[in-house]
């Protein structure tokens, strides 16, 4: 019951991920490209960690937290870009 | 027992799969950048977390193994995704998208331009002390 009810979840993460894929391909601006793609991370994580269940292993697990991080950080400098148009300012003299 | 935890794990599973199709739907279906960002940080955020929940219930129940990265990872998203999702909100604002064309309601517009006429008043102000120092 367990095995059938996880199989089912991870066909509607994907379902869920080509969703967001086509929001990352169709995306009127490029926030909308960044939110998706964030999401997608997101996404990714759930991913990992039911396939870890499935295949009876726990030296997935780690890559869950490595996701999350890269994620994050990539997100954020994807939105100082937009807004500022520089990701590392230089320091200033005065 | 057994069974219990089962259920418990198998519902947490199902309820985060779901979620995170409410979330994906949402960033298809909705009309501006804000409106897809609230369905797309709020929604995958909580149905990602049920998932690592029931994760880490499964290994902690039926295989005996007590994993704090999933916890870590847990709390960590939960800290971080409305952080980016607020960042990446404001740079769009920021950067000139605009709002749905029925939204009604734009606050952030009409407090900027007060904090921008308050700015160019402290300006006078300044140049006027300025101007009496110098005399």
């Amino acid at each position: 019951m367990l095995e059938i009810i996880i199989k089912l979840s991870l066909l509607v993460l994907a379902i869920a991920m080509l969703a967001l894929i086509y929001r990352v391909i169709k995306g009127p601006t490029t926030p909308d490209r960044v939110i998706a793609l964030d999401a997608v991370g997101v996404n990714l994580v759930a991913i990992v960690a039911l396939l870890s269940i499935v295949l009876k292993t726990h030296a997935f697990l780690e890559i869950i937290l490595l996701i999350g991080i890269i994620a994050f950080i990539g997100t954020v400098t994807f939105s100082k870009y937009l807004e500022k148009g520089v990701i590392i300012e230089r320091e200033r003299d005065n | 027992m057994n069974a219990i935890i089962e259920f418990l794990i198998g519902f947490f599973i199902l309820v985060g799969a779901l979620l995170s199709l409410v979330a994906a739907f949402g960033v298809i279906r909705l009309p501006d950048v804000y409106t897809r960002n609230h369905a797309a940080s709020k929604s995958a955020t909580l149905g990602v977390m049920c998932i690592l929940l029931g994760a880490f219930l499964y290994f902690y129940h039926l295989e005996g193994h007590f994993n704090s990265r999933l916890i870590l990872g847990f709390v960590f998203l939960f800290m971080t995704s409305p952080v980016a999702g607020h960042l990446i909100s404001r740079a769009a604002y920021h950067s000139g998208v605009p709002l749905w064309n029925k939204s009604v309601r734009d606050d952030l517009k009409r407090d900027m331009k007060k904090a921008s006429a308050g700015n160019k008043d402290d300006l006078k102000k300044n140049n006027k002390k300025k101007a009496l120092v110098s005399k």
